[in-house]
């Protein structure tokens, strides 16, 4: 199973998870882990997702959960696990 | 599982420290194209290019896409012109035809620049080859997207003097015809020793003739990682340095790696190699010179700045060994002028010269690079910067390469702008002593004793 993550960064605010959250749902995206940080005052959200079940293709999601974040005002990235994988690990 | 903050590390790399997957390169195999008719040869180089290459651009956006990961170059690699065109050129002017042809093919895939209009003559020329080597002025002012590289000598073979002394000219009559554009050139023709056959990086990327049909090699930059990761042990000892440098590269090849084998994968194209070369733009913080501050130079050029180099280079190429099965083309640390603000910064302020450069090179992964020179400099003074960079590749055993624009109408103290990644460069004096007789010899230079290990 191909992982994605995402990533949230900006300045905390009322229900940016929700947003993010809700997206998914109607989207058929399960979300496998969630975990989040302040680094330097910004709000840092990672999600671990798994988009099999997803109708829409990676490229679609992307953009649309790009533009949920300029909604809201904080940055999204949509990612394969793979890059962070061959940093990382051995 | 990945934890969030290596998540935050690793974009971090990309969105404020450079961290870019320079270029996919595709090279292609243009044996299969040979003919005796022109027009024949023409066409089936545009055929083959544009059917292999058709979906390197679309691709390299994809994967961009989907790893947030920028993919700053699509490019292709060929077999040394010389080599394809032998049989069917029969003047400069056909061989012009054929620059045309890839420039065409080029445009239609969309890459941005397409490298092997080429020869390897570090022997000998054949007819074909000095053909080849008289059309590139005519080459490069009358495309846009064509690269040129001449090898001229090797460890094993020694230095062919006679092409030395071609190239000069070569060198002076392209910044001639390209004079509009601060003779623009020049910055896409490289003179070489131990050219690599599987260089991604232009200008002096080809396609070797040992290579196989089409390859997927990928040259991956981040000066600016390796710059902020230096920033963390600021004041610690030599061997905290250099094990930084060498996570760094590690993780940086890493990225390569994957892209690497993601494009050969889609494409369905074997991967060559990784090529993990700290490559610096104009941008700020995109820097080689920069790192050089950070080990604790005041400018690229103070004394230690070779050292520095040495260590760079070995720590960049130890971390990339580990984080590819296969590591190639120049994997290193580039020093050109006009591509990195720092060293740009360091000439202005008079710190960096040529011959500190020089000595440079005998220790970076390539040469003298893109160092803009006063116009009116002699053909015979360029053959001979070309022969010192030689003999050093060829005793080092290591790869040389000289990228020198002498910019038609301007001289020390002026400025030339050749805009974009090839950024911009303050004119550089060059010794002025006569090296006339030494150039004109003609003949070769025997290949060094230590080349001898069979």
């Amino acid at each position: 199973m191909k992982k994605t993550i995402i990533t949230v960064v900006g300045k905390d605010s009322v229900g940016i998870i929700a947003r993010v959250c809700s997206y998914l749902a109607n989207n058929k995206i399960n979300i496998l882990d969630i975990s989040q940080t302040i680094v330097q005052g910004y709000f840092n959200m990672m999600m671990i997702v798994d988009m099999n079940e997803a109708p829409k293709k990676f490229d679609e999601v992307a953009g649309e959960m790009e533009q949920i974040g300029e909604e809201i005002g904080v940055i999204v990235k949509v990612q394969h696990e793979d890059i962070f994988d061959m940093m990382h690990r051995l | 599982m990945i934890n969030i903050n290596e998540v935050i590390e690793t974009n971090k790399m990309i969105e404020q420290e450079n961290l870019d997957v320079r270029t996919i390169t595709l090279g292609i195999s243009l044996l299969d194209c040979i003919d005796s008719d022109l027009t024949q040869l023409n066409k089936k180089i545009y055929d083959k290019i544009t059917t292999v290459a058709k979906d390197l651009v679309s691709t390299g956006k994809e994967i961009e896409r989907e790893y947030g990961i920028p993919i700053v170059n699509k490019r292709i690699s060929i077999t040394p012109i010389a080599l394809i065109g032998g049989a069917a050129c029969k003047s400069s002017e056909d061989f012009v035809s054929i620059a045309k042809t890839l420039d065409e093919a080029a445009k239609k895939v969309g890459v941005n620049f397409i490298g092997g209009y080429s020869a390897l003559v570090s022997k000998g020329m054949t007819k074909s080859d000095e053909m080849l080597i008289r059309s590139i002025p005519q080459a490069l002012a009358q495309t846009e997207r064509i690269c040129s590289s001449i090898n001229v000598g090797s460890t094993k073979t020694g230095i062919n003097m006679d092409a030395v002394k071609l190239m000069g000219e070569i060198i002076v009559e392209t910044a001639e015809y390209t004079k509009e554009q601060d003779s623009l050139g020049c910055a896409k023709l490289v003179v070489f020793c131990n050219a690599p056959d599987d260089n991604p990086f232009m200008a002096g990327a080809f396609h070797g003739v040992t290579e196989s049909d089409a390859i997927i090699n990928v040259g991956v930059s981040g000066p600016g990682v390796v710059k902020k990761a230096l920033e963390s042990v600021r004041g610690a000892d030599f061997g905290t340095l250099c094990e930084t440098i060498k996570k760094t590269a590690f993780k940086i090849t890493r990225v390569g790696q994957l892209v690497a084998l993601e494009a050969s994968k889609r494409l369905q194209i074997p991967f060559g190699i990784v090529d993990l070369s700290l490559a610096p733009t104009p941008a700020v913080g995109d820097s080689v010179a920069e790192i050089f501050e950070e080990i604790g130079l005041e400018y690229a050029g103070a004394p230690g700045t070779t050292a520095a180099l040495a260590l760079l280079n070995d720590q960049v190429k130890k971390g990339g060994v580990m984080a590819s099965s296969y590591v190639g083309g120049l994997s290193g640390a580039f020093i050109p002028v006009s591509e990195d603000q720092g060293m740009i910064n360091a000439v202005e302020a008079g710190m960096l010269t040529l011959e500190k450069l020089e000595a440079m090179t005998c220790v970076c992964s390539v040469g003298l690079d893109m160092i803009a020179i006063p116009g009116d400099t002699k053909a015979t003074t360029i053959s001979g910067i070309i022969a010192d960079e030689m003999a050093i590749g060829m005793v080092n055993q290591k790869t040389t390469a000289v990228r020198l624009i002498p910019v038609i109408g301007k001289k020390v103290g002026d400025n030339a702008e050749f805009g974009g990644l090839l950024g911009h460069a303050p004119i550089m004096p060059v010794n002025q002593a006569n090296c006339d007789r030494f150039v004109n010899r003609g003949g070769r230079i025997p290949a060094p004793i230590h080349s001898f290990k069979n």
